[in-house]
This record gives structure tokens, C-alpha cells and sequence, in this order.
């Protein structure tokens, strides 16, 4: 570690390994700081990804890849299975990753393009002078050490404190954090290609329960729930143990993984003096699926992008950094994270009956290829009363 | 006073992400709370596996 960078990244998760790469790619220096000891572990994640978002990033890898997914079951509050099978996915569905691996192998290919890396390090709060973020304050193995840096890229995930040490509110809204819990479950029925969802307000809150096959009769069984309708005897823990109970009640459970996920709007800026934030930090998870490797990839490699570019003009005030913050919400998956947001905040409002409704028209339609957006668009073909309920995000799609 | 139950609590930030007054940190494997504190019981709320107690002072 030396004392001072062109770029310090905060977090080594995809955002960070992502920035680190990039930016060591465009000839800066760069150093990633990761508080746990081991890159990946413990997971927080169902790793889930679609095969196209992976391969913007990385060739697909067998070390990895923990099962390729054909098609995806999503199971109405009534228990009726709509399936959608790979004629309709085709080849566009996806990967249930190894992510103690797979975030390895990003933060390899960051140090392999010349970032350097410290495990077991803690940012502990920023340099500030003159209101600008100049580098941070690192714990490492009972020494501090001040890390000077021409743009701190915060890419420390849900738990994000970086971002408020230096002035910007990252709180999630109770109502908009998913409370979660997932056990990697061993030795259970499933279909070891297909992804399934089960909604429901009994089954899962405001949320979804997943089941997302890591191979031969092995699977991450996880669930998320409303933080508002969290609470003592009713946890997210609660309804999955339900759950396993009633479905896999012969599965052993070989990791046990509690977590968060954001489905509020992202901030209202991911940049200040110096500052950048990327991926969970910056609250950029889509609040339709849940999803956040993409984003956090996608944000991580774009900040790096504007940061080479900005501290090569010797510029690196909020202003400057600002082209970071339009692109991305100009961005596909900008403009995909606003109109989930909307299609969440329609959904979430739901009776099971309404659901159950949703779920079993859409069975009855023949989708060329199952995107999100196609789904909503048949949704509303069948349901023309959802066009009112749906006001302008159904404009946004015509 | 906020409880942690660290038999419980399996570090994993969800309680971090929602605290109006900043005053959880995740250090790696443990939560620590800071004395800015309100307890206003949202993280007990949320916190996917109870690990979070907000008890009476008054009763310790
Ligand atoms: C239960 C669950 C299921 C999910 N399922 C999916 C899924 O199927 N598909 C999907 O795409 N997404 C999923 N997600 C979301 C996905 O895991 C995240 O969006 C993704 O990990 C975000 O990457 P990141 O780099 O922004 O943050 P993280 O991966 O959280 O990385 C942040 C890193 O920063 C480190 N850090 C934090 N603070 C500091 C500090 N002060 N100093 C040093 N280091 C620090 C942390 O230790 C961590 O390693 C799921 C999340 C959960 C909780
Ligand atoms: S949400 Fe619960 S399990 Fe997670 S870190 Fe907070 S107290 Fe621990
Ligand atoms: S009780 Fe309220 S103020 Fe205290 S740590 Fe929890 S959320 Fe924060």
C-alpha cells in the first residue's frame, strides 16, 4: 500500500473490482481496499445473471459457473406454475454464478491490469480538506494509514458508510429494503435448469421467494421480504424456514446467508468533491428483480471511465464528475432501473387475486423472447384496465 | 439501548443500509453501534434474523 493514488477504490466487490480494473487499464494508479479478509466470502447473493449482462463483462468460465439456467418458473400466490420454457428464453436466459469465486477472479483480473489490492483493510473515514474528499484513513492489521487519492471511488455495497462520512444520505427507506435470508440447500427435488420465483403475500411480502438451482439437486433457496413487514415472529427468516419446511423438508442446509438488497431509487447524486459511488453504495440495485451484479459491474467500470478522464484534466470537482452521474442514468440500465421502479411500486400494491390474475394471462400469451419489458408489454395487451393503473409508465413503453 | 445479539447476528450490513443516524458500521464480522443512537428500533425491525433488541434501559 502506498500512500498515495490516482484512484482509491473502497469495496471489493463487482463495483470495485470493476473500477480498479478499469482504472488501472487507463494507466492509473490504483488500490482497492477490502475490510474482509477473503474476497467473495461470505456470499451475499442468490448470483444470479443473465447471460448477455455476463458477457459484457467477462467470458463465461466453468470455475465459476455454477449452472447454466434454460428457462424460469414463476409460481402464483395460488400455486398455478407459469413456465416459461427455453423456446421462449431461447438462448437469452442465464447463469447461477460461483460468486466466491467469480469476485475473485474480478478482483484478479483488477490487480493482473495493475491495481493493487488490500484485504483486511478498513476505510475508517475520509480525508476531507476544503469540503473535497482527498483519499481516506485505512485500518489495516492494527495500523492506520492515511491513503491519499486524486478520486475515491465508494464501492462499499449495502453496508455503504463511506458516501456518509463524507455528506450524502445513503439511508434506505424501511419500506424499500429487502430483508433477506438464504440457505444453500443440498439434496432436494428440483429442476436443475430452471429458475423459480413464488409470489405471494403469504409466501413472501412485498417480495419474492427463489429457488435458483446451483446443480444436481442443489439450489440457493433464499427470500425477500418488505422491510415494513419485517418484524418479531414474522422475519424473512421466518417465512423461508416456513417454506423449507412445507417444500424441502429433507434438504440439509450447507451455508446460511442473511442479507440486504436496496429497491428505492438510486441517490439523487453519486458524486461530490473527489467522490464517486458505484454499485450498492450508490443504491443502483434494480428494485424490479433484485438484481444488483450488473449495475454494480456496469457503474464500477463507468466511474473509473470518467474519473481517468477528469483527473487527466485536472478536474475533479462534482461538476466535472457529474458526466458519471448522467451517463449512467441515461444509460440502458438507468433507464431500466426507473421504469422497474415503477412496475415494483404497481406490483408490490397487489392483492394475491390481482396476482394471481397477472400470472395467469400472461401463461396464455406466446412471447418471442422473455425480457421484462415484453413481459409488462403482454401484460398490459391482456389487462388494457392496467394501461390507467399503470398511468405513465405505460406511456413510457408504447 | 441497542442490543446486539452477536449469537444471532450474521453480519451482513441489511441493518446498516436503514439507520437514519448512521450509527451502525459493519467492521468485518462484528456490528458495532455508536452513541448517536436514537433507539428507534428500525434496524430490529428489519433485521432478517432478530438479532437486534432494543431493551429498556431503566430494566437492565
Ligand atoms: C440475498 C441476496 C440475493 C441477491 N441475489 C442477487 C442475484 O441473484 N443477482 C444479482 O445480480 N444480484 C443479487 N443480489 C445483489 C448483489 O449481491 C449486489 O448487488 C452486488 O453484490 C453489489 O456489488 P457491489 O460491488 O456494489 O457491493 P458488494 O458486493 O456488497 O461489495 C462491497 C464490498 O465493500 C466492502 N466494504 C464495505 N465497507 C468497506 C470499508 N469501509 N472499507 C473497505 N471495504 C468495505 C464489503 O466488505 C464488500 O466486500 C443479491 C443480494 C442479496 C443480499
Ligand atoms: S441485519 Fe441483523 S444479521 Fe444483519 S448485520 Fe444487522 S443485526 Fe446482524
Ligand atoms: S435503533 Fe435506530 S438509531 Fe439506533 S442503530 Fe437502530 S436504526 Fe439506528
Amino acid at each position: 500500500m502506498k500512500s498515495k493514488y490516482d484512484v482509491l477504490v473502497i469495496g471489493g466487490g463487482p463495483a470495485g473490482a470493476l473500477a480498479g480494473k478499469t482504472a488501472a487499464e487507463k494507466g492509473l494508479s490504483a488500490l482497492i481496499v477490502e475490510k474482509r479478509p477473503a474476497i467473495g466470502a461470505p456470499v451475499r447473493c442468490a448470483e444470479g445473471l443473465g447471460k448477455e449482462a455476463l458477457h459484457e463483462f467477462i467470458d463465461p468460465d466453468p470455475r465459476w459457473i455454477s449452472a447454466e439456467m434454460t428457462g424460469a418458473t414463476m409460481v402464483a400466490p395460488d400455486g398455478f406454475c407459469m413456465k416459461l420454457g427455453s423456446q421462449l428464453a431461447g438462448s437469452k436466459v442465464g447463469y447461477v454464478l460461483d460468486r466466491k469465486i467469480f469476485d475473485r477472479e474480478l478482483v484478479w483480473k483488477a490487480a493482473e491490469a495493475g491495481a493493487d489490492i488490500a484485504v483486511k483493510s478498513r476505510a475508517s473515514s475520509p480525508l476531507m480538506e476544503n469540503g473535497a474528499v482527498k483519499g481516506a484513513r485505512i485500518e489495516y492489521g492494527g495500523k492506520t494509514a492515511d491513503v491519499r487519492a486524486e478520486v475515491v471511488i465508494a464501492a462499499d455495497g449495502v453496508e455503504s458508510k463511506f458516501s456518509r462520512w463524507c455528506g450524502v444520505d445513503t439511508t434506505v427507506p424501511v419500506r424499500e429494503i429487502m430483508s433477506s435470508v438464504q440457505y444453500v440447500m443440498a439434496d432436494i427435488d428440483i429442476d436443475e435448469h430452471s429458475t423459480v420465483f413464488y409470489l405471494g403475500n403469504e409466501v413472501a411480502p412485498e417480495g419474492y421467494l427463489w429457488v435458483f438451482p446451483k446443480g444436481k439437486r442443489i439450489a440457493n433457496v433464499g427470500i425477500g421480504i418488505s422491510g415494513k413487514k419485517s418484524g418479531r415472529g414474522h422475519r424473512a427468516k421466518d417465512y423461508l424456514d416456513r417454506f423449507v419446511k412445507k417444500n424441502f423438508p429433507d434438504g440439509k442446509t450447507i451455508e446460511f446467508i442473511p442479507g440486504g438488497v436496496s429497491v428505492c431509487r438510486p441517490l439523487n447524486c453519486t458524486v461530490a468533491d473527489g467522490l464517486m459511488i458505484a454499485g450498492d453504495a450508490a443504491r443502483v440495485v434494480d428494485p424490479l428483480t433484485g438484481g444488483g451484479i450488473y449495475n454494480a459491474m456496469y457503474t464500477g467500470r463507468l466511474a473509473a471511465e470518467v474519473a481517468a478522464v477528469c483527473i487527466g484534466k485536472g478536474d475533479v470537482s462534482k461538476k466535472a464528475l457529474m458526466t458519471y452521474d448522467r451517463n449512467w442514468r441515461e444509460s440502458k440500465m438507468g433507464k431500466a432501473i426507473e421504469r422497474n421502479y415503477h412496475i415494483k411500486e404497481y406490483l408490490i400494491k397487489q392483492p394475491d387475486s390481482k396476482l394471481n390474475e397477472i400470472i395467469h394471462s400472461v401463461s396464455n400469451i406466446h412471447m418471442k423472447e422473455f425480457t421484462t419489458m415484453n413481459l409488462i408489454k403482454e401484460i398490459i395487451r391482456v389487462n388494457p384496465k392496467l394501461v390507467l393503473e399503470l398511468g405513465a409508465l405505460a406511456a413510457s413503453l408504447r | 439501548m441497542l442490543n446486539v445479539h452477536r449469537d444471532i447476528c450474521g453480519y451482513c450490513g441489511c441493518c446498516v443500509s436503514v439507520c437514519p443516524e448512521g450509527a451502525l458500521e459493519l467492521i468485518d464480522a462484528y456490528l458495532s453501534v455508536e452513541k448517536n443512537c436514537t433507539n428507534c428500533g428500525i434496524c430490529a425491525k428489519i433485521c432478517p434474523l432478530g438479532a437486534l433488541e432494543v431493551i429498556d434501559e431503566k430494566q437492565v
